[in-house]
């Protein structure tokens, strides 16, 4: 007789679109937070699978930091097109402008927490009532604790004591005015699946998570791309090296690896075998060991 | 860290009492099967030595939250994950104290697997009584008892025999369908990944593989067809005008196409023309896929409704038997108007009844009572506004769940297991 179970990479595609569709059929104006990185690319691939021959009944949103690399932008532009949607873009810099945000300044400046401005500006002005995102349990330890359906207050606030609990498949996604969610499809996805995934279906992937030659410089440990964001030390010097990126986030925050993957089955060599974490490699998590959870409180992605 | 593809998925849970090692376990499962990251055992080992530890604490690995690790307790439902060359695995990491038994419950609701542990000076508690019961009450199919904490017993086997002995003749009185044991020692590593040499008298398997083995494809209902239609897909374009289908889980059964099928509540019937994900065609349809299915009539269904087969139909009723756990500080009261979910149909339900409560620790019937408060177990009857469509609890887990809502704060106050 046949063995009636699915292998596990289908059940968590099966688990991933089942959210994605209560998210469209529990609330009025969805998105998807879109960040040009391999777990929101994959987001979106699941989301095309859910509604075919029907294209995704929501818009794709994008928060501009103005630090994004040049191949995000491109890569996220040719994917909207590809797939029909519409494309709402929050800007940072805008933010900076309309004095809602104060820029940091110094050499270790960024500006991955003013994003957090202008995700609620955005989700506000757009009136969002649930954001869709990438983010993994298996990725940070305040992350671990993180509902499929994430209740948010009219502040845009996570209350990691106070949240719902969750049982079977029935998520409760009701909520007063002016308060949101976020979901998080792939909860139960590791890195590991993600690109097992990505292999499978032949998803098409920005070249940074590529090997390639580039200009970098090394900061605290970590391989930094050399741009116009970056404001070097006197000590530190410019070198061509050859990485690649296991995220995509900001370039002055995000870090690569020496790597020769060039190809999807050696980049999951690779991370078989490698022995830290993916966010090992963000300097925005180096600030403490409870960076993440703090971040996420206030409403971070 | 595996990079098979074809593997298969087990979902556990942990329970114990407070310090029986939970989550030191965890951080072992984890530590050998090399799921830890260099980064992630450096901040534990820089963490265990700023607390003085002259060991390094795994069980900082899983004790995420600030709160947590200020309390040293766990307070929520965390996540981990790791995976072997055989297997996948998602443990559900609950606390263990009784104010928490909704955590337990949350844990327990997606689980395949349970573990169970137990303290080797401390044999069975109060606790260990509660998280067996609820590990019955929630169907997990199997339940491992891990006997832990061996090496402050040196490593007898008389203490071992004992509590196994203890815990069968408490467990016979539970509907738990497959129960192993195994002695550990969670700390040192005894019979967790590697077998323990401190144990020769132990013939069993190791905890690791077990989980790595343990029969689960037959734990899921292949015979009980049930559609719970989530939305309907209409394309709107010239390509695909006609196009309507339903889109859903299988939450019990195999469909195929051509399978004639009944739809709840009109009643009416039809055929399967397609079953299909991203266009692609699925010759048999089994739970738990999310599928696209298309019927060769023409018929109006919407989200809530259920496709069924013909000859065999969920019961469909106003008044459901539930066990039901309160996760909520404000008591619930017989009359009280909620909002019920079950599958995908949302409809009011007001609370007729309260029968019983259970001592969880006892198992004891406490009846005659007015209200049932925050970690209460208890069997109600509810009246609902519509018809639901379901089946006990214990012959599908999915068609036989429910939550409760409170329709003022929103909040997800119960959690049902129709009888
Ligand atoms: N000697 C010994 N100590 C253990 C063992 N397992 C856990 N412990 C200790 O028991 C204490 C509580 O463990 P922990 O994992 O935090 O328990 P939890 O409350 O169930 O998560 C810690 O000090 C552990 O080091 C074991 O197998 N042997
Ligand atoms: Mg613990």
């Amino acid at each position: 007789m046949r063995a009636y179970y699915l292998p596990h990479l289908k059940e968590l595609e099966a688990e991933a679109i089942f959210v994605i569709r209560e998210v469209v059929a529990q609330f009025e104006r969805p998105a998807l937070l879109f960040s040009g990185g391999k777990d929101s690319i994959v987001l979106s691939h699941l989301a095309k699978k859910a509604f075919y021959p029907a294209k995704i009944p929501f818009p794709l949103i994008h928060i501009d930091t103005g630090h994004n690399f040049p191949e995000t932008i491109a890569f996220r532009d040719a994917l909207v097109e590809k797939l029909g949607v519409q494309l709402i873009m929050g800007s940072v810099q805008e933010s900076i402008d309309k004095g809602r945000v104060r820029e940091e300044t110094g050499v270790n400046a960024s500006r991955n927490a003013l994003q957090t401005v202008t995700l609620l500006d955005t989700l506000e002005e757009y009136k969002i009532d649930a954001a869709m995102g990438g983010a993994r349990r298996d990725e940070e330890k305040a992350r671990a604790k993180e509902r499929f359906f994430s209740h948010r207050d009219e502040f845009g606030q996570w209350d990691p004591k106070n949240q719902r609990p969750e049982l079977w498949n029935l998520f409760n996604g009701r909520k007063h005015m002016g308060e949101h969610f976020r979901v998080f499809p792939i909860s139960n996805w590791t890195e590991m699946d993600v690109w097992q995934y990505i292999l499978k279906e032949q998803i098409e992937l920005p070249s940074l998570y590529f090997s390639h030659e580039r200009d970098c410089i090394v900061r605290d440990g970590v391989i930094l791309a050399h741009s116009e964001y970056i404001t070097l030390k006197p000590e530190e010097k410019v070198e061509r090296m050859v990485v690649r990126y296991r995220t995509c986030g900001d370039m002055p925050i995000t870090g690569a690896v020496l790597s020769e993957a060039n190809t999807l089955e050696m980049i999951i060599e690779e991370v078989a075998t490698t022995r830290t974490t993916e966010r090992g490699t963000r300097a925005d998590d180096k600030r403490g060991e409870t960076a993440m959870e703090d971040r996420k409180k206030q409403g971070y992605f | 860290m595996s990079i098979q593809e074809n593997n298969q998925l087990l979902r556990f849970t942990t329970a114990g009492s407070v310090d029986d090692g939970k989550s030191t376990l965890i951080g072992r499962l984890l530590y050998d099967s090399k799921s830890i990251f260099e980064d992630q055992i450096e901040q534990v080992k820089a963490s265990s030595e700023k607390k003085g530890f002259d060991y390094v604490d795994l069980s900082l690995l899983t004790d995420g939250l600030k709160s947590e690790r200020e309390q040293g307790i766990t307070i929520d439902v965390a996540y981990r994950y790791f995976a072997t060359p055989k297997r996948k695995f998602i443990i559900a990491d609950t606390p263990g104290h009784i104010q928490y038994t909704r955590n337990m419950v949350t844990g327990a609701s997606t689980a395949n697997l349970a573990i169970i542990l137990v303290d080797a000076r401390k044999g069975l508690l109060e606790q260990t009584y509660r998280h067996s019961f609820i590990a019955s009450l929630l169907k997990i199919p199997h339940v491992v008892v891990c006997v832990n904490k061996m090496d402050l017993v040196d490593y007898s086997e008389e203490v071992y025999n004992r509590i196994v002995q203890d815990y069968e003749g408490f467990s016979s009185k539970l509907d738990i369908k497959d129960v192993q044991f195994v002695p550990i020692s969670a700390l040192k590593g005894d019979n967790v990944v590697e077998r323990s040499k401190n144990m020769p008298w132990y013939e069993g398997s190791t905890l690791l593989y077990h989980l790595e083995h343990v029969h689960i494809a037959s734990d899921i209902n292949h015979i009980d067809c049930r559609f719970p239609v989530q939305m309907v897909i209409r394309p709107h374009t010239l390509e695909h005008q006609d196009f309507r289908g339903y889109a859903g889980r299988i939450e019990g059964g195999i469909f195929k196409p051509g399978d004639e099928v009944k739809v709840l509540p009109s009643g009416f019937s039809s055929r399967i023309k397609s079953i299909e994900l991203n266009g692609e065609p699925i010759a048999e349809a089994f739970s738990p896929m999310s599928v696209t299915m298309t019927l060769e009539d023409e018929i109006d269904i919407s989200r809530g409704d259920m496709i069924v087969r013909p000859n065999n139909q969920p019961e469909v009723t106003q008044d459901l038997e539930v066990m039901i756990c309160w996760m909520n500080q404000r008591s619930l009261q017989p009359r009280t108007k909620m909002i019920l979910k079950h599958t995908t149909k949302e409809c009011q339900a007001m609370v007729k009844e309260i029968q019983y409560k259970v001592d969880v620790n006892t198992l004891h019937r406490i009846e005659g009572i007015g209200e049932i408060g925050m970690n209460d177990i208890a069997r109600i009857s509810i009246r609902t506004a519509q018809p639901v469509f379901m089946d006990g609890y214990r012959r599908n887990r999915q068609t036989g769940s429910i939550i409760l809502i409170d329709p003022n704060t929103n909040e997800t106050v119960g959690a049902g297991m129709i009888i």
